[in-house]
């Protein structure tokens, strides 16, 4: 027993957690054929339901599970796989009446029918399933209400609400006005750009996968990949001082993590050039100023020319560009995660003498 | 000519009340229509009832089915109404003061018999959130974003935002350690918005001689808290935000959302 748990706490770990995330993302695009299955599907939802079963048996499991606030995200979990799962399914289903000629489902079912009775005896059953659940629910679990606020007693960890633990799991890899301001806000400019950046004509109206590849692989990325799995990562996984602590390891305030992360000055100076830091910070920080202003503004040109050829002609500049920027904004999230692991890298450009840090 | 006599079929009490209740003048001065069990009439009970007649008459037949929309949308709807509800509930018992804020809460608990509203509306509030990511999630899957669609896309990315906003500034309110010190960590990064925050990168570029115009008391944090910390102007400001000015904009919103659906070619399904 304590050997199965130790190996989902290794497993947990935020460089494997994330690694196993893009991973299982790969294997459900490349080999959607057999994940559309039934026996895979409901098969994954099953081996998750034994994995929380089994976890209860476990103080630190439950103790962190049943928390009521995290309660939600438990069942956010299961939904989420489901609904990724389901969705792909239903892309592949139609993509097979497609490549026989056949045309989407959807395409079948293009005859009208009568909203009464059709759809709203279908939303009314939906009201009343919705209203049992919810009464059901606030019946069994009641709702949290702690200490008094007490401004002088810090908890620790203090986290967010759930729903912006993503966020706050970036402030590991990012300063606050990155993290907290510039990324959030792209996301929410990034979402409104979407339909005005996707010029694919195909795939309006029906399930899809093959007509969509490229669009629903980044989305899912976004979507199932950074933003929920990090959600996870942050509610269940972080725990005093935003240490990680596997699902089934004791929340230790004094758990120790070695802080030795590094400036890209000082693998510049220090460690590559044997020199001083230059008493500038202009100079001090130009390799890192040129590395992020390349990422920036060539990377979108040299790739237009290069690898994203195609896409720059289909789209044209304007869009190419913002969906590039776009692109690379979000790129950035993982490429500073994976520096982190393999240099310890801590900041690209460090002026701490003006809060900017990237 | 023999008389051929014609036999009514046997009605049962319940069928022979509602026949006669569905004709009294009071049953008639609200429908307007006979039973929806006519093409003619199924018309006109989506046309002459204001809540339906949010729905189109006839709709495609893959836009009925929970397979295409999983009912995302109409949940969230459903959820916003219920929430709204139970909301306007527990404002008859809270009031939002250092003083009584955290009691009115216990007094919820402790003294209602039975009492589940903080409840429903908690985990109502949770499900919305869930609820309105499988939606969009849904949309996006479809290709429903696609044109003439993007600007309800857009509308309901913004909708989306105030769903947060919604359920960050109830947070709050409760006032207990959980809500403060949430709070805290969420709007501290409003601390280090660009030029707008003191922490912010940019923000000492701004002033005048030797004067900062960007510092702890007048920066982008101190308009959303209307103090330099979690306190009474917080409690305040978050409480009206969050049972007045941020459900107008959502039911606003909603209204926009609905009526681009229908205007926009009903729920969307291949040329
Ligand atoms: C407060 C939250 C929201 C509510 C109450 C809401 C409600 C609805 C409803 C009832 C529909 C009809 C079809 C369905 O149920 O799926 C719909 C359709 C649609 N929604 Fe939303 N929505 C919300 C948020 C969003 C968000 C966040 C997005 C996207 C970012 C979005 C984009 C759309 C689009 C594009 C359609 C048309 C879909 C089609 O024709 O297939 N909505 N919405």
């Amino acid at each position: 027993m304590g050997f199965i748990k130790g190996i989902f706490n290794a497993v947990a770990d935020p460089r494997l957690f994330f690694l196993l995330a893009v991973g299982a993302l790969l294997v459900a695009v490349w080999k959607r054929e057999a994940v559309a299955s039934n026996t895979v599907g409901y098969g994954m939802l099953a081996l998750l339901g034994v994995f929380f079963a089994f976890g209860t048996f476990d103080p630190n499991f439950r103790l962190i599970v049943t928390k009521p606030d995290n309660v939600p995200i438990v069942g956010l979990i299961f939904l989420l796989l489901f609904f990724v799962w389901y969705s792909i399914r239903e892309g592949v289903l139609n993509d097979r009446r497609i490549a026989a000629g056949n045309g989407p489902i959807e395409k079948a079912e293009s005859d009208r029918v009568w909203v009464w009775p059709d759809l709203v005896y279908t939303e009314l059953i939906s009201l009343i399933l919705c209203s049992v659940v919810l009464i059901v629910w606030s019946i069994l679990l009641k709702a949290p209400l702690e200490q008094p606020a007490n401004p002088a007693n810090t908890p620790n960890p203090s986290k967010a609400p759930w729903y912006f633990l993503g966020l706050q799991e970036m402030l590991v890899y990012f300063d606050p006005w990155l993290a907290g301001v510039v990324l959030p806000g792209l996301i929410i400019v990034g979402l409104i750009c979407i339909p005005y950046i996707d010029k694919n004509p195909k795939g309006n109206g029906y399930y899809t996968f093959t007509e969509r590849k490229a669009e629903i692989t980044i989305f899912l990325f976004g979507f199932a990949v950074l933003w929920a799995s990090l959600i996870v990562l942050g509610t269940f996984l972080r725990g005093p001082n935003w240490n990680f602590f596997g699902p089934f390891e004791f929340w230790d305030i004094h758990k120790l993590a070695a802080l030795t992360n590094v400036n890209l000055s000082e693998y510049v100076w220090v460690r590559a050039l044997r020199t001083s830091y230059p008493s500038m910070w202009i100079v001090r920080e130009l390799p890192g100023i040129i590395l992020v202003l390349f990422y920036v503004l060539a990377l979108p040109v040299i790739l237009a020319k290069g690898l994203f050829k195609r896409y720059f002609e289909k789209l044209g500049a304007p869009r190419y560009y913002v969906t590039a920027f776009l692109f690379l904004m979000m790129m950035s999230l993982p490429i500073k995660m994976l520096a982190r692991w393999i240099f310890n890298l801590k900041y690209i450009v460090a002026i701490p003498e003006i809060f900017f840090n990237i | 000519m023999a008389d051929t006599k014609t036999v009514a079929p046997k009605e049962g009490p319940a069928t022979q009340f509602w026949n006669w209740l569905t004709e009294t003048q009071v049953w008639t001065s609200v429908f307007r229509h006979e039973r929806p069990n006519t093409d003619r009439n199924r018309v006109l009970v989506m046309l002459s009832n204001i809540f339906l007649h949010l729905h189109p008459v006839r709709i495609r037949k893959s836009g009925v089915k929970l397979r295409y929309t999983w009912c995302m949308g109409g949940l969230s709807f459903f959820l916003f109404l219920s929430l709204t509800l139970t909301g306007l509930l527990l404002m008859f018992y809270y009031r939002p003061t250092l003083e009584y804020a955290y009691t009115d809460i216990v007094g919820l608990r402790e003294h209602v018999p039975l009492g589940i509203m903080r409840e429903m509306h908690r985990w109502g509030a949770h499900a919305m959130v869930i609820t309105v990511w499988l939606h969009m999630f849904r949309v996006f899957m479809t290709g429903s974003y696609k044109p003439p669609r993007e600007f309800n896309w857009s509308v309901g990315v913004i909708m989306l935002v105030l769903t947060l906003l919604l359920s960050f500034t109830g947070y709050l309110l409760p006032w207990d350690q959980l809500a403060i010190w949430a709070i805290t960590v969420g709007s501290n990064m409003a601390r280090a918005t660009p030029f707008l925050g003191h922490e912010g990168p940019g923000a000492q570029l701004l002033r005048l001689g030797d004067v900062p115009l960007i510092h702890a008391a007048d920066d982008a944090r101190f308009a959303l808290l209307g103090g330099t910390f979690v306190g009474e102007g917080a409690l305040l400001r978050f409480y009206v935000l969050h049972c007045v000015g941020l459900p107008l904009g959502i039911a606003v919103l909603m209204a926009v959302h609905f009526w681009r659906v229908r205007k926009d070619g009903g729920i969307s399904g291949p040329m």
